[in-house]
C-alpha cells in the first residue's frame, strides 16, 4: 500500500533565545528573552493512502503546525516529510498539487460569492472556468447550500455555512491527500454531522486519504481509522480507537476516547475540586 | 503544453479575483475615483495661480499642463505600485493568503496576474481623470505625440512592478505594519522624480538619486511627447534607462520575494492576520 505521508523526525520551533541588539529592544519580552516555543518536538509516523488519520491534542499542542508544515505553508527546523513521496520542502509543486487543506477558520474573500471565491480557487488549481462552474454548483448544492446563496457575498453567510464552503473549494481540485484542521469546530449539530458525512464520504467513495485534527473525540471514534494524540510537540500515543482505548485500565468499565485524550495529556478532570459540595 | 495552460489559467485567476473584487467595492472606487480627480485638479489649479501669486508674466497654461501630467503619470505609475504591493496586503486583510501561498502555483505567475490588471486598471483609472481634466482645463492634446507618451508609461510600467514586487514583501516580513511601510517607497520616489518640480530644484544629493528613479525618466520622456509633441524616435534616450531599470528589477523583485517567502515560512510570519 502507498504511504501518503512520511513524517521523520519532524522538529519546529519558533523565536530564537537569543537575538541582536534592535530584536533585543523590539521583540523581548520582560524577561529579557523571546521565548522559544517548541511546536513540533521530534515528530514520526506514517499515513497510509486510503486512511483517514485522526490528530488529537489540546489547544497549542502542535497540530495545526503539523498541518502547516505538511501543507508546504512552514519548513521543518529538522526532519523530512514526504507526501506519496515527494520532499514538502525540496518539491513543494508536487506536493500542492495533491493536497489540499480546510482550516478552522473559513478564510475566503468576504465581498466575493462562493462561486466567484471557488471560481478563483479551481483556477489556482489550473482547472477550467466552464466545467469549474457546474462543478461547483453541484459540490455547494450536494453540501446543502441553496442556489441563490451560491451568489452572494460571503459575508452574508453563516459561519457553518461558510465552513461548508471551504470544503467545497477543498473537494474542487479532487486532492488525493485533504487536511483539515478542526473543520467542525464552531459548527452546530447538524452541519457538524453534514461535515461528518461528507468526509465519510470522500474517503469511502474516492479513496481521499484525510488527516483530521479534531477537538471532538466522538467525531475522532467515529471517523478515523488510526489517531495519534499529540501533547506538547511530540506523538503520545498512536493506534486505532479501540487500540488506543486499551492503554488505559479500564476495572471492568469502558473508557471512551476522552479518557484516554486527559489520562494521556495529563489533563484529568478533578471532580472534587470542580464540585466540592457534590 | 498543459503547463503552459495551467499558468495562464492561474494568471487569469488573479485577474479574476482582482476584477470580482472591484466590481464588490464599486461604491469605494467611486469614492477613489472621486478623490484622486479632486486631487489632480487641485495640484493643477496651482499652475493657473502662479500667475497671479507671482505678479509676474509667467505661462499658466504650460505651468497647468505641466502639473496635469506630473499627477497623470504619478497616478497612473502609483496605481501599479499599490496594486502589486497589495499581492499580500490585501490577502493578510481577508486572510486568504495561506490559501493562495498553498496552491501550486509559481510566483511569477503570481505576479504576471497581479501586474496584467494593474496594468488595465491603472490605465483606465487614468484616463478617466484624464478625460475630466481635459474638459475642465480646455486642454488641447492635437499636437501632443499620444503614442510616444503612452510608451513611456508602458515601458515605466516594468520598473514600478519590481519595486512594487519588492515593496510587497514588507507586508509579508510585517503583518501588523507592513502595508504602511509601502508608503515610504513611494513618498521617496515622489519627492526625487520630480512629479511636481523640475530635478534641477533640489538639492545636489536628491538629484543623484533622481536618476536612479524610473520615475524621473518616465516623467520627462511623457512632459516632452505631450507638453512638445517630441516624436517616439527623440525619447529614446529615456526609453532605455528605464527599460534596463525594468529589466532588473523584476527578476530582482521576484528574488528578494522568494526569499521573503521562504523567511515568513521558516518563522511562521505566514498565518497571522491583520
Amino acid at each position: 500500500m502507498t504511504q501518503a505521508i512520511i513524517a521523520h523526525n519532524v522538529f519546529k520551533k519558533f523565536g530564537k533565545p537569543d537575538g541582536s541588539f534592535w530584536k533585543h529592544i523590539l521583540k523581548q519580552n520582560s524577561n529579557g528573552q523571546r521565548p522559544v516555543v517548541v511546536a513540533v518536538d521530534s515528530v514520526s509516523f506514517e499515513v497510509q493512502e486510503g486512511e483517514i488519520f485522526g490528530v488529537l491534542g489540546p489547544n497549542g499542542s502542535g497540530k495545526s503546525t503539523l498541518i502547516r508544515l505538511i501543507a508546504t505553508l512552514l519548513l521543518p527546523d529538522k526532519g523530512e516529510i514526504k507526501v506519496f513521496g515527494y520532499d514538502v520542502v525540496q518539491q513543494p509543486m508536487e506536493v500542492q498539487r495533491l493536497i489540499n487543506r480546510v482550516s478552522v477558520e473559513a478564510s475566503f474573500f468576504k465581498k466575493l460569492s462562493p462561486m466567484e471565491n471557488l471560481l478563483y480557487g479551481a483556477r489556482l488549481y489550473g482547472m477550467n472556468g466552464r466545467e469549474s462552474r457546474i462543478r461547483i454548483e453541484e459540490i455547494l448544492i450536494r453540501l446543502g447550500l441553496k442556489k441563490r446563496s451560491i451568489f452572494k457575498p460571503m459575508e452574508e453567510m453563516s459561519r457553518g455555512m461558510q465552513q461548508k464552503v471551504a470544503i467545497a473549494r477543498a473537494l474542487l481540485s479532487r486532492p488525493r491527500l485533504l487536511l483539515m484542521d478542526e473543520p467542525t469546530t464552531g459548527l452546530d449539530p447538524r452541519s457538524k454531522r453534514e461535515v461528518q458525512s461528507v468526509i465519510k464520504e470522500l474517503n469511502q467513495g474516492s479513496g481521499t486519504t484525510i488527516l483530521l485534527t479534531t477537538h471532538d473525540m466522538l467525531e475522532a471514534d467515529n471517523l478515523c481509522d488510526r489517531i495519534a494524540i499529540i501533547d506538547s510537540g511530540k506523538i503520545v500515543a498512536l493506534d486505532n480507537p479501540q487500540g488506543l482505548k486499551k492503554i488505559i485500565s479500564s476495572n471492568g468499565y469502558e473508557p471512551t476516547l476522552e479518557d484516554v485524550f486527559l489520562e494521556l495529556t495529563g489533563k484529568t478532570l478533578v471532580k472534587d475540586e470542580i464540585y466540592p459540595l457534590i | 503544453m498543459a503547463t503552459l495552460i495551467h499558468e495562464f489559467r492561474a494568471t487569469y485567476a488573479f485577474m479574476e479575483r482582482n476584477a470580482n473584487l472591484v466590481k464588490r467595492y464599486l461604491s469605494w472606487e467611486v469614492v477613489w475615483l472621486a478623490y484622486s480627480i479632486a486631487n489632480s485638479l487641485s495640484v493643477s489649479y496651482i499652475g493657473m495661480g502662479m500667475e497671479q501669486l507671482s505678479g509676474q508674466n509667467i505661462d499658466g497654461r504650460y505651468l497647468v499642463l505641466y502639473l496635469v501630467v506630473g499627477t497623470l503619470v504619478w497616478r497612473y505609475l502609483s496605481l501599479i505600485f499599490y496594486w502589486i504591493t497589495d499581492v499580500i496586503g490585501m490577502e493578510r486583510w481577508e486572510g486568504t493568503i495561506e490559501y493562495t501561498l498553498m496552491a501550486p502555483v509559481r510566483r511569477v505567475t503570481h505576479m504576471a496576474g497581479q501586474t496584467f490588471f494593474a496594468l488595465i486598471y491603472s490605465l483606465i483609472f487614468t484616463s478617466l481623470i484624464l478625460a475630466v481634466t481635459v474638459v475642465l482645463f480646455d486642454i488641447d492634446l492635437s499636437h501632443a505625440n499620444m503614442f510616444g507618451g503612452t510608451l513611456m508609461l508602458i515601458v515605466g510600467s516594468l520598473s514600478f512592478v519590481g519595486i512594487g514586487i519588492m515593496g510587497s514583501i514588507l507586508p509579508l516580513l510585517f503583518p501588523e505594519r507592513g502595508s504602511q511601510m509601502t508608503h515610504v517607497i513611494i513618498a521617496v520616489l515622489l519627492l526625487i522624480s520630480g512629479v511636481y518640480y523640475p530635478i534641477s530644484v533640489l538639492p545636489e544629493f536628491l538629484q543623484k538619486l533622481a536618476v536612479l528613479s524610473p520615475a524621473t525618466y518616465v516623467l520627462d520622456g511623457t512632459r516632452l511627447a505631450l507638453l512638445e509633441g517630441t516624436p517616439t524616435s527623440e525619447l529614446w534616450p529615456l526609453i532605455w534607462p528605464t527599460l534596463i531599470m525594468g529589466l532588473i528589477a523584476i527578476p530582482v523583485g521576484l528574488w528578494v520575494f522568494g526569499m521573503a517567502e521562504r523567511y515568513a515560512k521558516r518563522n511562521g510570519k505566514l498565518h497571522r492576520n491583520g
